[in-house]
């Protein structure tokens, strides 16, 4: 196990030495603690792929270093790192039984037999595979298997980091939730950092204590799940967490007031920023816009029914609002007007949170 | 009229894929089949879609016998899960390569591949090849080649189970949109019951080859007709227990109980099976006409917006959803409201009981 220390890494796919670079990680700079469940969450192509591959290094990073445990590997081979990874898809061997599955890593390296032997039984009654050890594992469901392979991941005990590659994405939807809450409980015995690299936020934010969020090369906020709902540092982070997303609407400001339609709107940034630096954006969750007959007139275009709540679109001039109300709540039908929480509105210039 | 299948069944060798079915579905409008993988949704839409002939039954089709009449000879349209492209093919000849077959004229098919790419945001792509696109813009590729044919029948299985969740968000609201008024008979499989309740129309509930239930979506969600009907359309599952009817009481365990609600005065003493949904069972403060009872946690998980909580109550596994970010540690123990007025009960041969 170690603390993981990312110092201004940058990366480019391209060789080109000089001139402008495109940048597929623009700056990363964090350190990870020991024993932290952390979570990669981003659109594909946001650079968490590259990100979790310099950590493993299976890439050199243009710039910056990483250190494990503050000792440098920035170019010490994947090999030599001690680090466990799981894929999204099960890397299993068939004509092996499970037990052997789940001992491979651990033969590789020469442990005793007896070792093992005690090892995999843990493992193996940590993830429920216990009845099958004897079972080959060509005769698994998808799902089976892609349980041993996060037993492998977690079968060897001085691992630096284990990493997990979106290794959902095959399990069917119904299993998920039994899996997911599996993992994190196995996080809670292990105590290993690990890395968790997906683009739905449900598993991010359900494993990880801390949620990195990337985007377009950058991260754009690390933080706990209940941060990344309740403060967005960025309007990426509101409208990517959360279903669905943050409202973000343009609003003047001007003589310290902020106003969207012309309406006066309070809000719990507490600077003003300076309207001539970049676009000025308001932004509120769907859960903290409210009827209120005191609020700005708008107009209803659509009402979703899921059952424990609504989704109201509403709309004003070509705005489109989004809120949600509770299944008991009443849609207005005449003149429908609505605020905002003021604790929960917030302000950005050029995409970052005005505080 | 629209499509409707009379006593249709589906034997494939020893195994009954489809039991006898009855299932009309209005013509123009939007059904969803909803069930876990292997409920059979699949070969119900290729029965519909003629790409399979039933065992026994009949099919028809406004108001025309269609039993045994191949695709080929039907004005269907199908989408599929995976994305499917010709590879060698720009998006614009992708889109248009329906209209070619059925030799529409050269100013005519541009046209409508114009307006069809419009509609599904895919103007700036036409030039391009599938291997250029993102998994969105190839799967709005091949739900623009269905749509193009405006094909009286549009057959769309899990569309976008394999797409980002925040594309799958935005092409949610849009499918419904792009039907309407196009007269068009929609079925849309999918295995989420949130699914099912964003696209709204008219939904049947699939258990194993068997249509349980159909009608209006939030209608059947609100009124399941049986138990089953209301676990197929219920993520997380829904909460159920035995509950013992004594006089005017129902008895969860000895300390928990509340009063039989008025219409239910008729129902005889003895066990019965009650269900409450995840929602309706919450945790912080209690609403009103509510019922206590103490929790110890077994896992948190949380989706951006909302906190699923897995208990342990009284012995049963239950699943407790709220809004917000709850992160629960696993072991707390935690106090649970039941909104009695919400619960449903059932007789012991699974049957909603109404009062």
């Amino acid at each position: 196990m170690a603390k993981i220390a990312l110092e201004h890494i940058k990366h480019s796919y391209s060789t080109q030495l000089s001139g402008p670079q495109e940048w597929a990680l623009k700056e990363v700079d964090t350190v990870w603690a020991d024993g932290g469940a952390y979570a990669l969450l981003g659109p594909s192509g946001c650079g968490k792929t590259t990100l979790l591959n310099i950590i493993s290094g299976l890439i050199i990073p243009s710039q910056g270093r990483v250190l494990f445990d503050d000792s440098d590997v920035t170019s010490t081979p994947t090999i030599d790192r001690h680090i466990a990874q799981v894929f999204q898809f099960p890397v299993v061997y068939d004509t092996m039984t499970v037990y052997d599955n789940l001992a491979f890593p651990l033969r590789n390296r020469g442990v005793a037999e007896d070792k093992i032997s005690a090892r995999v039984r843990e493992i193996a009654r940590m993830l429920e595979l216990e009845g099958l050890l004897h079972r080959r594992a060509s005769g698994l469901t998808a799902d089976g298997k892609q349980k041993i392979s996060l037993g492998r991941g977690l079968v060897r005990e001085n691992v630096n980091v284990i990493m997990f590659d979106e290794p959902l994405t095959v399990i069917d939807p119904h299993l998920k939730w039994l899996l997911r809450s599996k993992l994190k409980e196995l996080h809670q015995q292990v105590g290993a950092t690990m890395i968790y690299v997906t683009h739905d936020q449900t598993e991010a934010l359900t494993f990880a204590d801390w949620v990195v969020v990337m985007y377009d090369g950058t991260v754009v906020q690390i933080g706990t799940p209940v941060e990344l709902f309740e403060h967005p540092q960025h309007t990426f982070v509101g409208h990517f967490i959360g279903s669905p997303g943050m409202n973000v609407l343009p609003c003047e400001v001007s003589d310290g007031t902020v106003r969207l339609f012309g309406n006066k709107i309070d809000t719990a940034s507490s600077l003003l920023p300076d309207p001539d630096k970049g676009t000025i954006e308001i932004g509120v969750r769907p859960e903290f816009v409210r009827f209120d007959a005191e609020g700005f007139l708008v107009e209803i275009i659509k009402v979703d029914d899921l059952g424990r709540y609504q989704i109201v679109e509403a709309r004003h001039e070509d705005h489109t609002i989004k809120m949600i109300a509770g299944e008991d709540v009443e849609i207005p039908s005449e003149s429908p007007r609505i605020t905002f929480d003021p604790h929960n509105t917030r302000l950005y210039a050029d995409g970052w949170v005005v505080d | 009229m629209g499509i409707e299948l009379r006593k249709v069944s589906k034997q494939v060798g020893a195994e009954t894929y489809i039991y006898e079915t009855n299932l009309s579905l209005e013509k123009g409008g939007f059904n969803v089949l909803l069930g876990t993988a292997l409920s059979g949704k699949t070969t119900l839409m290729r029965l519909m879609a003629g790409l399979e002939p039933p065992t026994t039954g009949e099919l028809w089709f406004d108001g025309e016998n269609v039993t045994g009449v191949p695709v080929q000879k039907r004005s269907v349209a199908m989408v599929y899960q995976q994305f499917i492209n010709y590879p060698n093919f720009s998006v614009f000849d992708n889109i248009a390569s329906p209209l070619r077959v059925a030799r529409i004229p050269a100013g005519e098919l541009r046209q409508r591949v114009e307006r069809i790419a419009e509609l599904l945001r895919l103007t700036p792509m036409l030039q391009r090849f599938p291997n250029e696109l993102s998994g969105g813009q190839q799967q709005r590729t091949a739900l623009a080649r269905a749509l193009v044919k405006n094909a009286p029948l549009v057959l769309l299985d899990e569309p976008l189970a394999n797409l980002d969740y925040k594309l799958r968000e935005e092409l949610r609201d849009e499918l419904p949109k792009l039907f309407k008024g196009t007269g068009a008979t929609v079925v849309y499989a999918t295995s989420e019951p949130l699914e099912a309740l964003m696209l709204a129309g008219n939904t049947a509930t699939l258990h194993e080859g068997r249509v349980t239930q159909y009608g209006p979506t939030a209608k059947i969600y609100r009124t399941p007709n049986t138990l089953l009907s209301a676990q197929v359309f219920s993520d997380p599952p829904i909460n159920t227990a035995n509950v013992n009817k004594k006089g005017d009481t129902f008895h969860l365990t000895d300390a928990v109980s509340w009063r039989v609600p008025n219409g239910f005065a008729g129902l005889g003493d003895g066990s019965y099976t009650m269900g409450i949904r995840p929602h309706h069972l919450t945790l912080g403060t209690a609403p009103k006409n509510a019922v206590k009872v103490c929790a110890t946690v077994l896992v948190a998980e949380i989706s951006g917006s909302e906190s699923v909580v897995h208990v342990n109550v009284e012995g049963n596994n239950w699943v407790s959803e709220s809004h917000g970010v709850h992160p629960y540690k696993v072991g707390d123990s935690v106090e649970l409201f039941i909104s009695v007025e919400r619960c449903l009960y059932f007789g012991s041969d699974g049957q909603l009981l109404t009062g």
